[in-house]
């Protein structure tokens, strides 16, 4: 039964989990849109061996499930090349953000290329730089048209964070589940409190992402 | 690469490979249960009393974003201590219901989204016409609304067949459980696990080229303009 | 007559297996007002996209200002341009579009300031004097802060008047701009055009239907066919004494 005796017992160890949580959240989203333009920006590249081989990295990844990969960083990779990732922290982060990183990369790619042929004329005809056309004139469209995806991938990520209790990670699935093999009955109350949690976190991404998708709808030539 | 071997992976290759009946089971089980489950939220979305449609979408956006590892783990360890309507449910069904529920909420938007794009003209052809609300929705809006979200409803069948495996985590002994039971039993988790990347990687991507082309040929039948030309600005 | 400005040497152009452009022989006068009539798919438009460097010749040369557009020396070959080459000749030429191609994110001012600041390399200060003076004289001096999409379609080509002026060309291209107008908006556009061609000291050359406008202001007009120039002359020669059939049953077209 949820009882408050039985919430305030519970709701000060979850709390416990939450910095690490937001930890892996937080550099998850770093470096997942940071691998996003990096792999979206080789796959536009006019090097064919970067565009292949980024078109590998996009396809294995997508191809694959997040936990498949998180398992196989961690248990796998350092058997196969003799080197640790470094932390089960980093194996986790790893995992999510590569994984989204590859996603992601599609939507800057795309989004890119949908910039309309004008607008690079146009700067063309303004005798820009080709580095000054991206910089100028493609780029800053090309992120407007990103925003409402890129938002949805803030709530994905959050959800996929909870993988990590799973390698260990001390996150608030994993002391709710320290929590539920303690005490059974308690379970309902328990598993509840972590997904409240979880949602509480996903508010904030929820109201990002809304003012995301309004920011998008200015600004964009698209074809 | 020296750690690598091929006698390990010949051995735990028909090992894993017997769970692949139980993901692609469970894959199909939970798919059939969410674009069932997703009609619930579109017709909530549909609903006019808003006392009771505001909080069961917050019920959806809930579901939505909270992780479907956790909400697993609440069917499967929690549901069988819930007082009165609590029962203990196998790890299959679990998983069925779990990720079938979370994935029904996007699908409910699949469904929504084909709903709206039908023409306005349309729905006024129905009325014209006289037809009672079942009519109209069988005979007009659906026949319309659900054709062009096939190609989207295929991504989310990929999609969760890539999920599935979480439910090894509450022992549903499909390919990656097999893999972590081997790994475990022989202390090699190496050619296991990248056996298990093989599969997903063998059945996803064919099946992804697939949608893509079924999308393509979606868009020229229903008349969706492929982007040409650019807009004035 | 002095050095022209722009010399088209038998210039062709394909796009895969369609020949556009059958060897084009043209020299502009700096200063000179060029018109470009034909039918839809004479390759009108192509003969401006290949001097804004939009589009390769497949063969022939274009020279600008004494300066090889699509090919640069090295080690004493003629070699393809690169990007580099290709900016050096390209400064001197400016292009108003069918579709007006404005930046959307940007202010009208910042659309005008952009270019003279960073290829240029103005100061911000004088950019933006000049680019508020050449907006003024386009006559949307009010609208300074406004974005492309609050304005109308005559007010977009004005400011991409203003924002290709405020480089200061010797060449200006102007390809089919009336064309996506409605046709109350038209008359805006053509009076900034005419100020521009007043002032006398650029080239221009307009890829143009406004058969009336092209005999007003033009020195020469073109009608171009199947890829090639079938008739130059002054207006008054081309547009009402020539014996040209196609070309009369073009202006035909025009007139009724």
């Amino acid at each position: 039964m949820i009882t408050i005796n039985a919430i305030a017992d519970i709701f000060p160890v979850l709390m416990k989990g939450v910095e690490i949580t937001v930890t892996v959240l937080l550099a998850s989203i770093v470096l997942g849109y940071l691998m996003a333009f990096i792999a979206g920006f080789c796959r536009l590249s006019n090097n064919i061996l970067l565009r292949k081989f980024t078109g590998f990295y996009v396809e294995v990844f997508r191809g694959t499930s997040l936990i498949v990969q998180l398992f196989w960083l961690y248990y796998a990779f350092p058997i196969l090349f003799g080197i640790e990732v470094g932390s089960n922290f980093w194996a986790g982060v790893l995992a999510i953000s590569l994984n989204y990183g590859a996603y992601m990369s599609e939507i800057v790619r795309s989004s890119i290329l949908a910039v309309a042929k004008g607008q690079s004329e146009a700067s063309t005809a303004l005798n820009m730089s080709r580095f000054q056309r991206m910089r100028l004139v493609i780029f800053p469209q090309a992120v407007r048209m990103m925003l409402p995806e890129f938002g949805n991938y803030l709530i994905l990520m959050l959800k996929s964070t909870s993988l990590v209790s799973l390698i260990g990670m001390t996150d608030i699935l994993y002391y709710g589940d320290i929590l539920r093999s303690s005490n059974l009955s308690q379970a309902p109350t328990v598993y509840f409190l972590v997904l409240l949690f979880y949602f509480i976190l996903a508010l904030p991404l929820i109201w990002l992402t809304k003012k995301m998708e309004s920011a998008s709808k200015k600004g964009v030539a698209s074809q | 690469m020296s750690n690598w071997s091929w006698s390990t992976f010949s051995d735990a290759f028909p090992v894993v490979l017997e769970g692949l009946g139980i993901t692609l089971g469970l894959t199909i089980a939970c798919y059939l249960f969410a674009l069932i489950f997703g009609f619930i939220w579109t017709l909530i979305r549909r609903m006019p009393i808003k006392v009771i449609r505001l909080p069961l979408l917050w019920v959806m956006e809930f579901i939505r974003s909270t992780p479907p590892l956790v909400q697993l783990f609440f069917i499967f360890y929690a549901w069988p201590m819930v007082p009165v309507v609590g029962m203990a449910l196998d790890p299959f069904v679990s998983a069925v219901i779990g990720l079938g529920i979370h994935y029904s909420t996007y699908i409910g938007e699949v469904y929504r989204s084909g709903i709206d794009a039908v023409d306005n003209g349309q729905w006024e052809a129905a009325r014209a016409l006289n037809y009672g609300t079942s009519k109209k929705w069988t005979k007009i809006i659906l026949p319309q609304a659900l054709p062009p979200t096939i190609p989207m409803l295929g991504n989310y069948l990929i999609i969760m067949f890539k999920e599935v495996p979480l439910a090894s985590t509450i022992g549903v002994l499909g390919i990656l459980a097999m893999a972590n039971d081997y790994g475990a039993q022989h202390w090699r988790y190496l050619e296991p696990l990248t056996i298990v990347a093989i599969l997903f990687l063998v059945l996803s991507y064919p099946s992804a080229i697939l949608i893509n082309k079924l999308e393509r040929k979606m868009n020229k039948r229903f008349d969706k303009k492929e982007p040409t030309g650019s807009k004035a600005v | 007559m002095s050095e022209p400005i722009v010399r088209y040497n038998d210039v062709h152009k394909s796009f895969g297996d369609v020949q556009v452009l059958k060897g084009i022989d043209l020299d502009i006068q700096p200063a000179e007002k060029v018109a470009v009539i034909g039918p839809s798919g004479s390759g009108k438009t192509t003969i401006i996209r290949m001097l804004m460097t939009l589009e390769q010749p497949t063969s022939g040369s274009i020279i600008v200002d004494g300066k090889n557009l699509w090919h640069m020396e090295k080690d004493g070959d003629l070699v393809p341009a690169n990007e580099k080459h290709l900016r050096q000749v390209r400064g001197d030429i400016g292009m108003v579009f069918q579709h007006f191609n404005l930046f959307p994110h940007m202010t009208i001012l910042e659309n005008c300031m952009t270019a003279p600041i960073h290829v240029q390399k103005k100061d911000k200060e004088s950019a933006k004097k000049d680019s508020i003076e050449m907006l003024e004289k386009v006559g949307l001096g009010d609208k300074l802060d406004d974005y492309p999409a609050m304005l109308s379609g005559g007010q977009k080509q004005r400011v991409a008047m203003a924002r290709a002026l405020v480089m200061h060309p010797k060449i200006m291209l102007f390809d089919e701009v009336t064309s996506a107008l409605d046709p109350e908006l038209v008359g805006e556009v053509l009076e900034v055009i005419r100020d521009i061609a007043n002032e006398g000291e650029m080239a221009m050359v307009l890829v143009t239907h406004e058969m009336e406008f092209a005999r007003d202001i033009a020195d020469r007009i073109l009608f171009l066919d199947n890829g090639v120039i079938a008739e130059e002359g002054p207006p008054m020669d081309v547009l009402e004494n020539s014996t040209n059939e196609r070309l009369q049953s073009f202006l035909h077209r025009f007139r009724t």
